[in-house]
């Protein structure tokens, strides 16, 4: 069920247009989701900006303080904004990569979605559009809602939907045999064992997180995956950036759009692309004051989506290098060797206590380097395997339905184990059934005692 | 046509619904008078001798809180009383009696005739008559005019009743009663849809042919709790009922005489319950079943009378007989009265507003069977709500309409009104979204303000109940508070086989854990007041399920406020561009008075309820700049 009251967020300027992205919030709590996700570099706190201010700063992970964006955010607060409530606009910088990851950061917060034309609808209710624009509000509802619904039905090819329809079957007859049970306490009802039900509610969680996960994944697939090469001072940075590009030079080309003063390379791993963000400074490192290149460096490990921390194999580990195996620790990263066809003088006990994979190559002869490929395709693809045949998640609206059935299976699962009444766990369930619902269509209680009256055989 | 007496109100019907509906009108203060084609079958109990169960029990209880007679009779005619899913969590446990027919409808029948202002006629009402859209009375088969402002009906399953016995049909209204035939017409010609439903029973066995020793007894809680907050006894000698079972004999019977039942052969063309099959679609849907249960239920103190429940049938008496004796302790059995089907007419309940008004004739309510539902409990709440929404309107007053956050009655008359029904509805705790916050043991706390507002609930019993209610807030409370030594209460839970505690602890948490009960507390560091089991049980609950509890309570204020949006009755539905054909059909149709009713429409979509949303307030501003 929808609520008015909510808070609610999406992306408000067009896909593809240009470099810059608004993810805009609007309800009772934009103001605290922004406080969370926003780090001013002025002492600012958007809670108690000045109406209309602007304020710039970072979007930051709030699970860990890491800076995930460049941002500029502006504060319009009751009434005087376009819907009238408390409104939160982010402007983000990296495009539109990073608008979708900042409006994933606001979802996790606690916002919801917007319905297509959902702030010109509140626009409209809370007195913003006078009476004659009433018509236009209509078509914009309308037409939203269609194209909407047009790209959902799209999205769900591929045998996404047959796959949710099976998981939403088994939901629902796990459900079906927990009201039965409450409902029918006189009837020979040949009930589940609790950890029959566990079993299938654990499987049914499995295959809603891997199909979650392939959101991220298929976003890799469409948007790229930015690669970052980090180290010190000639362990070879250009030469592996070279040899990767190399063979793929054909399709090497600049991505449009970004407004860094980063370059970046793109290229492709088995139809994946990907995007080495070489972070300026590396290239010439020797240039920059020592200061900057820690800096950039910083910034690489932090927007990344996977990071190469090169190792100069012909030389022992300097204090940098462990430093560096320090920041990368926890990421998404390899470490990798570099220079394997001069001695090494470096010592693999003291990498293996650091970290658990790593590589060496040669970024001269290019020995090794098809291995870090590949390792960089399965660390960003872990659940590509072949048996999905295609199956993915692309509609934020889906996958936030996915994690949130997700949740609530957990919880069901957590309160099975911890002996818990049967009324709560249905709860729990009835509130996953809900969420895969806003994909699948709604599980009704007239589904549910469907299911009961086909399986059990019930009344006196 | 003779003009008689006038009345406030006139109630068509004296079974479960009609008598509720009579006593509510009349302790509002109205002149009302109650019409039944036989007196000696007021209140009866036309199915099993059962009353409560799950759900149906909890809305005993809200019955009983909103000051009707249901839980009060069934506390004098009761001859087992069963808390049933005790081993279950307290929030779904539910009450049910077993009850003697004949006490039950001579007590209620007592209770009508000593009520002021009622008077009680024996007479069949042929027509509603209806005058520029409001009812003015009703006329009998004898000619007779009675004039009333309100008139409520609930004539149960007596619309062209039709009873099926094999292949033997005769009209009834129930087993040796006739029909009304003239009332069905009239209401069609009033403008209602009507359609047809079934039902069925089991035939009833005479004890002195059952060998009880082949059967397993079922004996009832010692003590047993009561249905009625006023109740302080139950007074009547407690009866076990008897468990046995069918097995491939009996079933082969059934499979090989199916083209003989009523509704095997396609004589029936109502739809029946899924949840109360019939023998024969027991053993054809769950043909790998090798047995089916059969309670043995006594129908009363004074009587041999036994009702076989569990074997529903319309086949021919012959074939009853022969299959019933295939059964353990059956095996010599007579049959008293033979099971039948029974076809009757419905009133399509998206017609009826919450309070059971008609949309289109002002004045007419229906209540009961007539609205589609089954059990005794779904008519008794849908009488007394029609009742007392009769009387309210009469005295210019708001119609009560119970939210679904605050009573199963609530559900059950948002369902109908709402989605309408195929089947004869019953209630299940299924269908309730806030199960946790609809318990059975705290439905005085949640509808006595409702109760006492409306004049239902006298003085005393209101202020019991607000005392209870500060009694288990200050516990509560105080739980909250206090803290309790390890070397106070370790020991108690290494009985209970929970780890115990190392510093000082709140109770809170200890109440919280699934093996501590309230009773532990008690021990280990006891209230200064005098709670009583009551008060001790509402908190425990409430401590148990306090996350949960606050989850639901907050979802129920959420849609509250959809609620609180009416739409305009005048609003134009084929006006909203974009709206589907379907979803046109169902908003016309029902025409829902809130956007959280048109939220719960079947097939409703969000992108539909923003379209209603700005159509509501376009409405508005632009009645406000009409000004």
């Amino acid at each position: 069920m929808r609520f008015e009251n909510d808070t609610i967020a999406a992306i408000s300027t067009p896909v593809g247009q240009g470099g810059i992205g608004i993810v805009r919030i609007s309800g009772p709590q934009a103001l605290e989701i922004a406080d969370r996700l926003f780090r001013a570099k002025k002492a600012d706190i958007p809670s108690v900006a000045r109406q209309a201010s602007l304020l710039y700063g970072h979007i930051i992970n709030p699970a860990d303080n890491t800076i995930m964006d460049e941002a500029l955010l502006s504060v319009m607060r009751s009434p005087h904004s376009y819907t009238k409530e408390d409104v939160v606009e982010i402007n983000c910088h990296g495009g539109i990569i990073s608008v979708k990851r900042t409006l994933e950061a606001v979802l996790a917060q606690g916002a919801r979605l917007a319905d297509p034309g959902e702030f010109t609808k509140r626009a409209f209710l809370n007195g913003r559009i006078n009476l004659t624009q009433a018509e236009a509000v209509f078509d914009i509802i309308t037409a939203k809602t269609e194209e909407g619904m047009r790209i959902a039905v799209e999205q769900l090819q591929g045998g996404l939907s047959e796959k949710l329809g099976h998981i939403k079957n088994k939901l629902l007859e796990i459900g079906a045999c927990a009201e039965a049970y409450i409902d029918f306490p006189e009837d020979e009802i040949g009930i589940q064992t609790l950890q029959q039900i566990r079993g299938r509610l654990a499987e049914a969680k499995d295959e809603i997180n891997g199909l979650s996960s392939t959101f991220q994944e298929a976003r890799f697939f469409r948007d790229g995956l930015s690669v970052a090469i980090v180290g010190r001072p000639n362990v070879g940075k250009s030469s592996l950036l070279n040899i990767l590009l190399k063979k793929d030079r054909a399709i090497v080309t600049e991505l449009p759009g970004t407004t860094r003063d980063i370059i970046e390379d793109y290229l492709n791993i088995n139809g994946l692309p990907i995007r080495i963000m070489d972070t300026a400074g590396i290239r010439n490192s020797e240039e920059l004051v020592e200061k900057e290149g820690i800096r950039r460096s910083l910034h690489a490990i932090q927007n990344a989506d996977f990071i190469i921390a090169l190792l100069d194999g012909s030389e022992p580990l300097a204090e940098d290098d462990f430093q560096l195996m320090e920041l990368i620790s926890g990421k998404n990263a390899v470490v990798v060797i570099n220079k394997s066809d001069l001695p090494a003088k470096l010592s693999l006990e003291t990498v293996r206590e650091k970290t658990k994979e790593y590589l060496s190559l040669s970024a001269l002869s290019g020995e090794g380097v098809e291995t870090l490929k590949s390792a960089i395709f399965h660390a960003n693809l872990r659940n590509w395997g072949e048996e999905r045949e295609g199956v993915v998640v692309t509609n934020i609206r889906h996958k936030t339905a996915l994690d949130n059935t997700s949740s609530s299976i957990g919880r069901a699962i957590g309160l099975l184990s911890a002996n818990q009444p049967l009324e709560l766990f249905s709860i729990e369930l009835r509130e996953a059934m809900d969420s895969l619902g806003e994909i699948t269509g709604m599980v009704t209680p007239e589904d549910i005692l469907d299911k009961i009256f086909s399986a059990f055989c019930i009344g006196k | 046509m003779n003009t008689t007496k006038t009345y406030d109100v006139i109630v068509v019907g004296a079974g479960h619904a009609g008598c509720e509906a009579a006593l509510a009108a009349a302790r509002m203060g109205m002149a009302a008078c109650i019409f039944t084609m036989n007196l000696d079958t007021i209140g009866q109990m036309s199915c099993n001798p059962a009353i409560g169960g799950l759900a149906k029990g909890h809305i005993v209880r809200e019955i009983d809180v909103l000051g009707g007679e249901m839980a009060k009779i069934t506390d004098k005619a009761g001859i087992q009383f069963r808390m049933l899913n005790k081993s279950k969590g307290p929030a779904v446990w539910s009450l049910r009696a077993q009850t003697d027919r004949v006490l039950y409808r001579l007590k209620m029948r007592h209770v009508l005739e000593t009520q002021e202002n009622l008077d009680i006629k024996q007479a069949a009402v042929e027509e509603i008559i209806v005058e520029g859209g409001k009812v003015k009375g009703v006329l009998t088969a004898l000619g007779i005019f009675y004039s009333s402002g309100c008139v409520i009906v609930t004539t149960g399953t007596f619309l062209k009743g039709l009873m099926h016995i094999g292949h033997e049909s005769f009209a009834a209204g129930r087993a040796g009663e006739f029909p009304s035939v003239g009332l069905s017409d009239c209401l069609a010609r009033i403008g209602l849809k009507l359609g047809r439903l079934k039902t069925g029973t089991p035939p009833r066995l005479d004890a002195k042919t059952i060998d009880f020793s082949k059967t397993e007894a079922q004996f009832g809680d010692d003590p047993p709790t009561p249905f009625s907050h006023s109740t302080q006894k139950i007074t009547n000698p407690q009866l076990p009922c008897y468990i046995t079972y069918t097995n491939p004999e009996t079933h082969k019977i059934i499979q090989d005489n199916l083209e003989r039942s009523a509704m095997y052969s396609g004589k029936i063309t109502g739809i029946g319950p899924r949840y109360c099959p019939s023998i024969e679609d027991k053993v054809v849907r769950f043909a790998e079943r090798q047995r089916h249960q059969v309670f043995l239920e006594p129908e009363g103190l004074d009587t041999n009378e036994y009702y076989a429940n569990g074997i529903s049938t319309s086949l021919p008496l012959d074939i009853q007989t022969a299959l019933v004796r295939t059964i353990p302790g059956l095996e010599n059995a007579e049959i008293m009265r033979p099971g039948y089907a029974i076809e009757y007419d419905f009133v399509f309940p998206t017609q009826l507003k919450h309070s059971l008004e008609t949309k289109n004739i002002e004045g007419l309510f229906l209540g009961g069977q007539i609205n589609g539902t089954s059990g005794y409990e779904e008519a008794a709440a849908q009488g007394l709500i029609a009742g007392i929404n009769a009387a309210l309107r009469l005295q210019g007053r708001e119609p009560l309409v119970l939210g679904r956050h605050e009573a199963y009655i609530g559900v059950l008359l948002d369902d109908l009104v709402t989605k309408g029904t195929k089947e004869p509805y019953r209630m299940f705790t299924s269908r309730a979204e806030y199960r946790l916050l609809l318990r059975h043991d705290n439905a005085d706390m949640r509808l006595m303000e409702k109760g006492h507002e409306i004049g239902l609930l006298n003085d005393e019993t209101y202020e019991y109940f607000v005392d209870k209610k500060k009694k288990i807030e200050d516990e509560i409370n105080r739980i909250k508070k206090t803290r309790v030594k390890p070397d106070r209460i370790n020991a108690a839970l290494k009985e209970l086989g929970t780890s115990a505690i190392e510093e000082d602890s709140p109770l809170e948490q200890l109440l919280k854990r699934p093996e501590v009960s309230y009773a532990v507390i008690r021990q280990c560091s006891p209230s200064e007041v005098e709670l009583g089991d009551d008060v001790e049980h509402q908190v425990e609950i409430q401590v148990k399920y306090e996350g949960y509890i606050i989850r639901q309570q907050e979802t129920a204020e959420k849609l509250k406020k959809l609620e609180e949006k009416n739409i305009p009755a005048d609003i134009d539905y084929k006006a909203l561009p974009g709206i589907s054909r379907e979803i046109l059909c169902k908003l016309e149709e029902v025409r829902p008075a809130n956007l959280g009713q048109a939220g719960r429409i079947q097939g409703m979509t969000p992108a539909a309820l923003s379209l209603i949303m700005i159509a509501i307030e376009k409405i508005r501003r632009s009645r406000v700049s009409h000004l």
